[in-house]
């Protein structure tokens, strides 16, 4: 029995860091604050570092087979922390100074714990225990600005995630009971000969909670309200973090802890990945608010993203697709996020009238990223989508892959609607709205749109980083 | 070498992005003809070293995703290389006649040495997810031309619409392309290997599937009834040289699209369906030839005209897919007069779109009725249109002619009927064309009330746009009166391409 913390550093050194940064919050003055979010970052950056040489080990499991080491753990770690790490960047110009600075990195460091620890539970109880981790302090960001839309955000984000994680956990209750056991293996044996109504029962009801996690139908009421509730950068944090942990723990739920057709699993992914994706973007259609706008686009991506989960089981092709769309997706939504950041006063579509002008470089970010989530080559987002187009054309699923066309052009239509504007003419008697914040989320959205193209072009390197066989 | 001529313009491109917007216009813009100058002189020194019975010449292949079947893989052969030739001469032509240009000059320079890499790199493509990567950013860098270089807030609205629709075509085009990746066993995206192996041979259902989704995506991008819709108001709101390129260059996407990949990758499914595409091909000219007769502006009718030329070629190409009837020689034929057609094309229709460019410079409008007896005024403009306009119509002794011949000769044999209606849509043309030149050149001079020219004067053709436009109707002329240069290149590959389709 493997019970090396070793095997978990990538997960604990976030952890480490925030308590760090709980204690040390206590007595930094107020000014020396940015020592905090340095050591959030170095966090973050070990992490990272372990990460890599986990990478360069053999996988396995650990703590009594409740938790798994493997590649995509391993991209789970690569994704979540850095992505983290493009939240801190980006925060900087709106939370220095607040009074709840250190709060902020000390729960974006949980949450993102939590979302890994998602992706890597190899059982039913860790899995619900990463779902809590993942969550709470996720409520708690939305919540931090404390203004009457911020609160009410995050009680509406904390309701329907209680109410969901309850909802999972009796279902993880009822396929325990059945199976006589938790972990994923010991499942996937017992499901076999268990009642078939009990499994289907539990199995919808886990991915209830899963889905609250992505952000997809029918769990997806509570993101456009977070996100247009919540500072900037909890708003990109949330829009993209926890997705990463759901959309890794349904993959491995669904291919390591359930026998081979006891559940029609792939058709309920289908269905939902069709719903997720047409509502996100119908609804973003008539949004004029950009993170609203956002809010929706990213839902419209959780759909995508799901065609991958839909034919997890059929082919190979589907694993590198998702984790190399997450990458993908995260960097350049991280992007846009950054420039919303950089803008505080542009709340609007029409507030970014004269963009171009003022902010040229800025504006050049912004059109690469929201393109980059169309999918327009080079970017890594095509990448993405044609080998997720691919995987679930090769899985049998070519309506879906028509209906995510069908979609991609419709959400052209809204991102245009908010890139036309920023290349006209500002009229002159508005107030200033393209007010910039500060350098830091400038240079994270430079960084996040050249990232978003230098990883599209080197698709060649990252692609197989998503590979690799998991444990059986 | 060949990279080098596609990426020269798109890093010449970021350099000039670098430096500080407040340089002086002239310098951006004379810096993008000398960048299209020395461009276009190496595609010169390629064609004189090409050896046209050698099959594809300056191939590159390199690895980029080989675990999704996606290499950087360039190459030109005698279907490509005067594209690629046609391609660096409206770029020049259209960086000499923006001379003038004085609209955010720096942007405006940037990117259409962007798009120059674009439409080269696509015409080099051997590898189908590189041909759309290409097909897809020429999308995007026309949409930024159009909307802000355009004719004002209806510029934005038809570029937005151009945007669309033909993002939908790219996209059903990559579903085909997805299909025929994985019907390739090893999973691959390049040309050559997928040309040999033909993965689709046998495979009925799927097949037509396939070729459904690159033949819609290709027909929008061509375009051809019915998907031409986004045509018209696309040009009739962008800026000249936008338009010179989109019609002479960007049209020819969709055209060679289905020379480089629908007839050799699916021969299967492209003989089957061929009698589709000569209907299409046919309707598409006499369509595009009535709607342009019903015109009253200039530029849309130059536009529909474009919809009744790229009719021929798909009437061209759909005649080389029916073996019954015909032999190796008329097929073959066929397919050089369309490739033919294709920088016949380009040359002529670059020419009246600056040509139209020139007259809204003066008055501001590109209404027939609101023209007449600009002759007198403007010789040169009168003369000039005049050669372009007949060169469009399909006269003998300028490049037109020798495409069209050649398209009609080799469908005749198998497609009388097809090749008949296709013909009469040629007295349309004329007839269109005559008019318009009548009603605009001759006559007593009247000009627009309003407009940048109101006080009746319209000054001749400067020695800018003289340069920009006349070389185009000289090589027109070369092509016309001594073809053998182009078709010694054309020919051997077009044999080559009748033999794959025959297989």
């Amino acid at each position: 029995m493997n019970e090396n913390p070793g095997a978990l550093v990538p997960e604990i050194a976030p952890v480490v860091a925030a308590i760090a940064a709980a204690v040390a919050a206590g007595w930094i003055p107020r000014r020396r604050q940015w020592i905090i979010r340095a050591v959030a970052a170095a966090g973050c950056l070990a992490g990272l570092a372990a990460t890599a040489l986990a990478m360069l080990g053999s996988p396995g499991r650990v703590f009594d087979g409740s938790y798994a080491v493997d590649p995509a753990t391993d991209a789970a770690r690569v994704v979540v922390l850095g992505a983290a790490l493009v939240v801190i960047c980006l925060s900087v110009d709106t939370v220095a100074g607040e009074r709840r600075e250190a709060e902020f990195y000390i729960l974006v460091l949980l949450a993102s714990a939590g979302a890994v620890a998602m992706v890597g539970a190899d059982d039913l109880l860790t899995l619900f225990a990463a779902y809590l981790l993942a969550s709470i302090p996720a409520y708690g960001l939305v919540g931090l600005t404390r203004d009457p839309t911020g609160t009410e955000a995050s009680l509406k984000y904390y309701l329907l995630g209680a109410l969901f994680g309850i909802v999972m956990l009796a279902g993880a209750t009822v396929l325990i009971g059945v199976a006589a056991t938790s972990t994923y293996p010991g499942l996937q044996s017992a499901l076999a000969g268990a009642p078939h109504t009990a499994v289907a029962f539990g199995v919808v009801a886990v991915t209830a909670g899963l889905l609250f996690k992505i952000g997809g139908v029918p769990a997806q009421f509570w993101v456009p309200d977070a996100i247009d509730g919540a500072s900037t950068p909890a708003a990109a944090f949330v829009a993209t973090i926890p997705k990463i942990g759901g959309l890794g723990a349904a993959w491995r739920f669904y291919t390591h802890a359930l026998p081979a057709h006891a559940v029609n699993w792939p058709i309920l992914m289908a269905v939902v990945a069709a719903a997720t994706m047409s509502l996100g973007n119908l609804a973003a259609f008539a949004q004029t608010n950009v993170k609203r706008l956002l809010a929706y686009s990213t839902i419209s991506q959780a759909g995508y993203l799901l065609m991958a989960i839909t034919v997890a089981g059929r082919n190979g092709l589907a694993q590198r697709a998702l984790w190399y769309y997450l990458a993908a997706y995260a960097l350049t939504n991280l992007g846009a996020f950054a420039v919303v950041a950089e803008l505080p006063a542009a709340r609007t579509i029409a507030d970014y009238r004269g963009m171009t002008r003022r902010h040229p470089a800025l504006a050049a970010a912004l059109t690469v990223c929201l393109l980059g989530l169309v999918g327009t080559p080079p970017t890594a987002v095509f990448i993405a989508k044609l080998e997720i187009f691919t995987a679930t054309i090769d899985g049998g699923y070519t309506w879906l892959a028509v209906l995510a066309v069908a979609n991609t052009v419709a959400s052209l239509y809204y991102y245009l609607r908010w890139l036309a504007p920023t290349f006209l003419a500002r009229p002159a008697d508005r107030r200033d709205a393209l007010a910039p914040a500060g350098t830091w989320s400038a240079v994270t959205a430079y960084a996040a749109a050249a990232g978003s193209l230098a990883l599209g072009i080197a698709a060649g390197v990252a692609l197989p980083l998503g590979a690799g066989r998991l444990l059986p | 070498m060949l990279s080098l001529i596609t990426f020269l313009p798109a890093a010449a491109g970021v350099i000039l992005a670098a430096l500080p917007a407040r340089l002086p216009a002239k310098f951006f813009l004379r810096a993008w003809v000398a960048v299209a100058a020395v461009d276009l002189a190496l595609v010169v020194a390629l064609w004189v070293a090409y050896n046209p019975h050698g099959g594809y010449a300056y191939g590159e292949n390199l690895r980029w995703i080989p675990d999704a079947g996606v290499g950087y893989h360039v190459g030109v052969d005698g279907l490509s290389l005067p594209l690629v030739a046609v391609t660096c001469v409206l770029f020049l032509a259209c960086g000499i006649y923006s001379l003038g240009e004085t609209r955010r000059p720096r942007t405006y320079v940037c990117l259409f040495l962007g798009l120059q890499t674009v439409c080269v790199g696509l015409f080099a493509a051997l590898d189908l997810v590189l041909f759309f990567v290409f097909f897809d950013l020429s999308i995007v860098g026309m949409y930024f031309v159009i909307a802000g270089w355009g004719h004002g807030e209806a510029a934005r609205a038809a570029a937005l619409k151009f945007f669309l629709y033909t993002f939908v075509g790219s996209l059903v085009l990559l579903l085909g392309f997805i299909g025929l990746y994985l019907a390739a066993k090893p999973h691959t995206f390049d040309i050559v290997v997928l040309t040999r192996a033909d993965p689709l041979a046998g495979r009925g259902a799927y097949a037509t599937v396939v070729l459904a989704a690159i033949a819609v995506g290709l027909a929008i991008k061509t375009p051809t009834v019915p998907f031409h819709t986004w045509l018209p108001p696309a040009h009739s709101e962008a800026p000249a040289a936008g338009s010179a390129i989109l019609a002479g260059v960007l049209l020819k996407f969709g055209t060679y699209g289905f020379v480089r990949i629908a007839m050799p990758l699916l021969p299967g499914a492209w003989r089957a369906y061929a009698l589709v595409f000569i209907i299409v091909g046919a309707v598409s000219a006499v369509y595009g030839a009535l709607v342009a007769l019903a015109q009253p502006n200039f530029k849309r009718m130059i536009a529909y005209t474009s919809v009744n030329h790229m009719g021929f070629v798909i009437l061209g190409v759909g005649a080389a897919g029916v073996l019954a009837g015909t032999d190796a020689q008329s097929r073959s034929l066929a397919v050089t007069g369309a490739v033919t057609q294709m920088v016949s094309h380009g040359l002529i229709t670059g020419a009246l779109f600056l040509l139209s460019g020139v007259l809204w410079e003066r008055t501001g409008s590109y209404q027939i009725d609101d023209h007449s007896g600009l002759a007198h005024r403007a010789p040169a403009f009168a003369g000039v249109t005049a050669v372009a306009a007949l060169a469009s119509l399909g006269i003998p002794g300028l490049s037109g002619f020798i495409a069209e011949f050649q398209i009609f000769t080799g469908s005749i044999a198998s497609q009388v009927a097809a090749t008949a209606v296709a013909v009469a849509s040629i007295v349309i043309t004329a007839g269109l064309f005559l008019r318009a030149l009548q009603r605009m050149l001759a006559g007593p001079l009247r000009l627009p009330a309003t407009g940048p020219d109101a006080g009746g004067r319209f000054a001749d053709l400067t020695a800018r746009e003289a340069v920009s436009v006349v070389p185009l109707l000289i090589v027109s002329a070369a092509i016309g009166v001594a073809p053998r240069w182009l078709l010694d290149v054309i020919e051997p590959a077009a044999r080559h391409l009748v033999g794959l389709v025959a297989r």
